[in-house]
């Protein structure tokens, strides 16, 4: 039987580490977000999938209530760097995001290759990585950043000492 | 001629030809007139589409409207935006007897885009109240439900109030993609199209998607024909095959070798009309010049195919008794078509795989066999005992999951 403390401060524990991953709202499609769930899981992250079509403020008020350790936004449909440029500032104007990594990736434009510029901006809004190069070194980077996030928030969980088995 | 987008793909294939229609969309009026008037002179039998944008199509028409002010790229046309005066003139001397044009929007509630299309004088267009909901919004179904039968509502009374006959296409034969049972997809095309019947339209097409397998997809739109003649009697109707929707090949021959096989597909089974995919399809929005040379391609193909002699039965077959399985349990659980699938869904009789939609139950799970069809690898809640085994599937992979999705580029690239 395992008891659990009261919880001396709330806003500081933490369960397992988690990802939230999420579509843009006007880009329908599922398979590259059922695809990065398994891939955050394969790393060690819980995942919340939003699914896709997700509203500016949808996405906000889900990572604010849900306080990720990562945030994954990957959209396909060509729209990506104007809608990652509009959603990004306003995740990162909440504090309560603070630290938590902003990735995007996908197909962000409808040219098919990277624009350097518009992801350059999408650094510049917040986004902690922008995987838009389209290949397989995307997948390689996006799993090393997935499993890092994995092991230091798991190592701040285990730190905190909420839990007598 | 026949009145009506119904009438005139009934006529084209009574003169033996398939009608093939691309998904082009583009933002600014003249290169959509551009493309549509392309389409119209491919040489093959060709409908035009006009495909709204995702602005659009998710109704957040300030957006849609900025893009357009600005001039930036928008992955469609935004119908609604360009206003009635900008959409007459795109049409104006393109579309007529011989050549109808289809609205393809994708949205779960879609009202504005059917009255901007009423009001521009159009009256083809498709979807679904499951079909453009539970894959595409975050939209509850039970809202697209009610959107969907406001909106067949306008579309059949203004339409037939302006003397003409309204077609509606069902996007349930398309569900997700791919890795969606070929059963289910014949299932919640017939359903759809009861849903668009019993909200007064008339004329009316059944969507299939090619999968996995060509003898599967043969089995897939025989079933979907015999259903249609048993469920729908009071409508005029067509059955419409879209080549892959999943993950395409990058190869020319590739692609060329999947768009051949999926105009096959239409001839071998009586399919009216077939929508193309281009050869840039994995990589980028295809340009017009891409658009036409599929269209001639699949032309071509489709007058080289043959109907398959002796037809092969179409209700004596694991697709056709599955599907009707979920087509009677549904049935049965209200005489609304509409209420029927909430159930359905909430019950999980009707569970599409892989569908991340809240409203979804999830539990099904899909898997390419070794003979290349595609199965159920765990059926859930579906009512199908006695024709599926019951077995619960491990957890599928990232890497497996990649496996299946890319199984049809493969086979097509000739890397298998």
């Amino acid at each position: 039987m395992t008891d659990i403390l009261p919880d001396q401060n709330p806003i500081s524990r933490k369960g397992r580490p988690r990802a939230l991953v999420s579509g843009v709202a006007s880009d329908s499609h599922t398979w590259n977000l059922v695809f990065l769930q398994l891939v955050c899981e394969e790393e060690g992250l819980d995942v919340v999938n939003l699914g896709p079509c997700v509203p500016d403020d949808l996405l906000v008020t889900e990572c604010v209530d849900q306080r990720p350790d990562l945030v994954v936004i990957s959209t396909v449909n060509g729209h990506g760097y104007r809608e990652g440029l509009r959603v990004v500032p306003k995740l990162r104007t909440r504090p309560e995001l603070d630290g938590v990594p902003i990735v995007i990736g996908g197909r962000l434009g409808v040219t098919g290759r990277r624009e350097d510029d518009l992801a350059e901006k999408l650094t510049a809004a917040g986004c902690d990585g922008v995987f838009d190069r389209g290949g397989p070194e995307d997948l390689e980077d996006f799993r090393t950043l997935a499993a890092a996030v994995a092991w230091s928030a798991d190592g701040a969980a285990a730190r905190a000492p909420v839990q007598l088995g | 001629m026949t009145a009506g987008f119904g009438g005139f793909v009934a006529d084209t294939a009574a003169s033996g030809e398939l009608v093939v229609q691309p998904r082009m969309g583009f933002g600014d009026v003249e290169t959509m007139r551009v493309g549509l008037l392309a389409t119209k002179r491919a040489r093959a039998a060709t409908a035009g589409t006009i495909t709204v944008d995702s602005y659009t199509r998710v109704g957040d028409l300030e957006s849609a409207a900025a893009a357009l002010a600005s001039g930036a790229a928008l992955n469609g046309y935004p119908l609604v935006s360009q206003g009635v005066e900008a959409n007459k003139e795109l049409l104006s001397g393109i579309r007529d007897a011989t050549f109808p044009v289809q609205v393809r929007h994708g949205s779960a509630n879609p009202g504005k885009i059917f009255e901007a299309l009423l009001d521009a004088g159009l009256d083809a267009t498709e979807g679904g109240p499951v079909s453009y909901c539970l894959p595409y919004s975050r939209m509850p179904l039970n809202q697209a439900v009610d959107h969907w039968a406001r909106g067949c509502e306008l579309l059949a009374t203004r339409g037939q109030a302006a003397g003409r006959e309204p077609h509606l296409e069902t996007f349930g034969g398309c569900i997700l993609g791919q890795l969606c049972p070929p059963s289910q997809l014949v299932a919640l095309s017939v359903l759809e199209g009861l849903f668009f019947q019993s909200y007064g339209l008339r004329d009316i097409s059944l969507s299939y998607a090619q999968q996995t397998s060509p003898e599967q997809d043969i089995e897939a739109v025989l079933a979907l024909r015999a259903l249609a003649g048993e469920f729908l009697a009071g409508a005029r109707w067509h059955v419409v095959v879209y080549a892959y929707m999943g993950v395409y090949p990058e190869t020319p021959h590739g692609t060329a070798s999947l768009l051949t096989s999926a105009a096959e597909l239409a001839v071998r089974t009586g399919a009216e009309r077939l929508i193309v995919k281009t050869e840039a399809e994995s990589l980028r929005i295809p340009t017009i010049e891409e658009n036409v040379a599929a269209l001639e391609l699949a032309g071509t193909a489709a007058r080289a195919a043959r109907p398959a002699t002796p037809p092969p039965s179409s209700t004596d077959s694991q697709v056709y008794a599955e599907a009707r399985r979920l087509v009677d349990a549904t049935l049965e659980l209200h005489e609304d078509v509409g209420r029927a699938l909430l159930r359905a869904f909430k019950l999980g009789y009707l569970d599409i795989p892989y569908c991340v939609h809240p409203d979804n139950r999830g539990a099904a799970r899909s898997h390419i066999d070794n003979d290349g069809s595609l199965r159920w690898a765990d059926v859930g809640s579906l009512p199908l005992d006695g024709l599926v085994a019951r077995r619960r599937s491990r957890p599928v992979g990232s890497t497996e999951l990649v496996d299946a999705l890319h199984y049809v580029r493969r086979r097509h690239d000739g890397r298998d």
